[in-house]
């Protein structure tokens, strides 16, 4: 693909936070440390593509949607939007700029007014940036929006509030909200994980339809692996700020390259009573992103890993045509996976 | 040998609207050991159910009927004060959903099981701190953590530590509320594994409340899937999982995205589930359900047995197995 379907181009992305400094350390003048949200974060995202970004909480998905949003300004690095540098952009630019990044929130059931009805939710967007005319015009906007959202028939919603409807339909009709400002890449966090599983599919159908009519690009933030390997192109794996692991979805998931991926795999529980039982393959929890552990962040957790680990840093490079993955044993690590080992003969495992 | 045993047990909510029937009707059996699953989707009353096996219930709820039978006692009948002396932590513990605010900010961990042990039980003070430590142990968690604060442990800790807790009595049943909501997949995994070895270990029989059919499937010897107040579907985990017969068990089980398949394309359940004041007449699902007929309207299908030790609640399970097999 060439370099003009690219979307959104992240280069080297760092969000540090200041941590409030102790007593003492106030005292002796000592800083407080940062917390290294996002790290050095590069990828590419293309036109039409979902782009799934997964990781346990903390590992800076959230803070990572915020800084591309411009919610919050990057530490340092570079966010392109169609080459386009939108991390140096003042306000009055980012305003007149907003319409093309749009972003749905995990909670339908806090993310819309309960006391707007439909068409003010979804219309709002329309009034601040001075894109309609008449209400006519924005009525037929919004009916649009909902049409394609598969509210039907829209007539009909347009005048009702939240309370009247279901889960599925308030993020679709959050997702209207997003889509009548024909953004050509919309920044959804968790999209599905506060619906019941009986109506998730419905969001994601329509999630998955957009992108395919409209050709808009979508990055999705996501905890749930074999929800990305279902909807997303290329999928990111990130790891206390920093991604472990990238490729097509399909085969980050099924075939992981990183010690990491594969825990979290491991982890996934399967709805089939007769399926090995989940299993844990990475000792304790993840560290905090104040002082992060030495050389490979993981490297405290990980079952391969060696002395070089402790000291090194891996870059994440390219392993295997579109896949990168930042270990300095995958290899290794990626055979014992293919044999059904999920650590190196003789290592001990964590449970 | 069977430690819990629940018959027709039905619950209802008074409110200004009407009652809302939360718990309609519902039979099971646990033996030691075992694990039945609970699965079905919010407000399905499956919370309720767990609130109305411990008779912590608030003022507006009523038992109706039925019976919750432990250990020869029957708890409908039972006394207030008996159930909280007797029962409670006892025989029937819980582990709460949300276990980040189930322990109390402004006491030490260890101090706070070691209450629970005392509050139940004629021991001394340094025997329930010996317990504390043993079970803090076996949990996981290094026994000097107990001097810490709630907000010292992470999700997965507080987790564990309410597990510990909820075990300090030797009850005979725990009742795992979504025992891991919130929690990430790793600590999630940890876990799922620490509860299936303290049943063991225990003895325990174990109800599993979930909406996560994946986690039910690993953990369940039985699984029963409610919908509106009812199990729908009912049986071995291996029955429910591998030929599913409730097209809302269908229905979920199409929701699932599976890990370990291809990319497939998932599919919902419309509608959302019915308003429990006044629930659809005939078979609750029936507003859901793409293979309605007239007869769901009007007549509720009652949960029969289909196969042995595998029983479904709908009218024309056996039509759309065939179907489903003729497909495949």
């Amino acid at each position: 693909m060439s370099d003009e379907d690219v979307i959104l181009d992240v280069e080297h992305v760092k969000k540090y936070f200041p941590v409030r400094r102790t007593f003492l350390q106030a005292v002796s003048r000592q800083s407080g440390g940062q917390v290294h949200a996002v790290d050095d974060v590069s990828f590419k995202v293309r036109k039409g593509e979902i782009f799934g970004l997964a990781g346990e909480s903390g590992s800076g998905k959230t803070t990572f949607l915020r800084t591309a949003l411009m919610l919050t300004a990057p530490t340092s690095g570079s966010i392109k939007f169609k080459g386009t540098e939108i991390s140096r952009f003042n306000r009055r630019q980012m305003k007149k700029f907003r319409t093309r990044i749009q972003v749905i929130f995990q909670d339908p059931y806090e993310s819309v007014n309960p006391r707007m009805t439909v068409f003010d939710i979804v219309s709002e967007g329309l009034y601040v940036n001075n894109l309609v005319k008449s209400r006519e015009d924005a009525v037929q906007r919004v009916t649009k929006a909902l049409s394609d959202v598969e509210i039907s028939p829209p007539e009909e919603f347009i005048y009702r509030y939240p309370h009247e409807l279901s889960g599925g339909q308030r993020q679709r009709v959050a997702i209207a909200r997003a889509l009548v400002l024909e953004p050509e890449l919309i920044l959804a966090d968790e999209p599905v994980s506060m619906l019941d599983v009986s109506i998730r599919a419905e969001v994601i159908n329509v999630l998955l339809s957009i992108r395919e009519k409209k050709g808009i690009s979508i990055i999705m933030v996501t905890h749930d692996l074999a929800l990305s390997k279902d909807m997303v192109d290329e999928l990111a794996i990130m790891y206390v700020g920093k991604l472990v692991e990238t490729g097509p979805a399909v085969d980050v998931v099924s075939s992981p390259y990183h010690p990491y991926t594969h825990a979290l795999t491991a982890a996934v529980p399967v709805p089939d009573p007769d399926a090995p039982k989940i299993r844990v393959l990475a000792r304790g929890e993840i560290p905090t992103n104040i002082s992060p552990p030495p050389g490979c962040r993981f490297h405290p957790r990980c079952p391969f890993a060696q002395e070089i680990c402790k000291n090194e840093e891996p870059p994440l490079v390219e392993a295997t045509p579109g896949r990168k993955v930042a270990c300095h044993f995958w290899k290794e690590a990626h055979e014992a996976f293919s044999k059904g080992m999920d650590a190196p003969a003789g290592a001990e495992i964590a449970q | 040998m069977t430690v819990l045993s629940v018959q027709n047990l039905k619950m209802y909510y008074k409110t200004s609207a009407g009652e809302v029937k939360a718990v309609d009707g519902l039979n099971f059996d646990i033996g030691e050991r075992e694990v039945l699953g609970i699965a079905g989707e919010s407000g399905c009353g499956k919370s309720s159910l767990a609130s109305t096996l411990l008779k912590l219930l608030p003022s507006n709820a009523e038992i109706k009927e039925g019976k919750i039978i432990v250990e020869d006692a029957d708890l409908v009948s039972m006394k207030d004060s008996d159930v909280r002396r007797n029962v409670r932590w006892t025989r029937i513990a819980l582990v709460p959903q949300g276990a980040m605010n189930a322990l109390n900010p402004v006491f030490r961990v260890g101090d706070q099981i070691a209450e629970a042990i005392m509050a139940h039980s004629n021991v001394s003070k340094a025997d329930a701190r010996a317990k504390t430590e043993t079970l803090l142990k076996l949990v996981g968690i290094d026994p000097a953590r107990g001097r810490h604060y709630p907000h010292e442990f992470s999700g997965g800790m507080k987790q564990r530590a309410m597990i510990a807790m909820s075990l300090a009595l030797n009850p005979k049943i725990l009742i795992a509320d979504e025992p891991t909501t919130a929690l990430d997949v790793i600590v999630q995994a940890g876990i799922i594994r620490l509860l299936l070895s303290v049943k063991d270990e225990f003895q325990t029989g174990v109800i599993l409340i979930s909406h996560d059919l994946a986690l039910v499937a690993q953990m369940s010897d039985k699984t029963a899937i409610m919908y509106a107040g009812k199990f729908v579907e009912y049986g071995a985990s291996k029955e429910v999982y591998k030929n599913p017969l409730h097209p809302y068990t269908l229905g979920l089980l199409g929701a699932f995205a599976d890990i370990r398949k291809p990319k497939e394309a998932l599919t919902s359940v419309p509608g959302s589930p019915p308003d429990l004041i006044d629930p659809p007449s005939g078979c609750r699902f029936n507003p859901r359900c793409p293979y309605a007929e007239e007869v769901c309207r009007t007549d509720e299908p009652p949960l029969v047995e289909a196969f042995p030790g595998h029983s479904v609640a709908c009218h024309f399970w056996k039509e759309i197995r065939a179907q489903r097999s003729q497909k495949t």
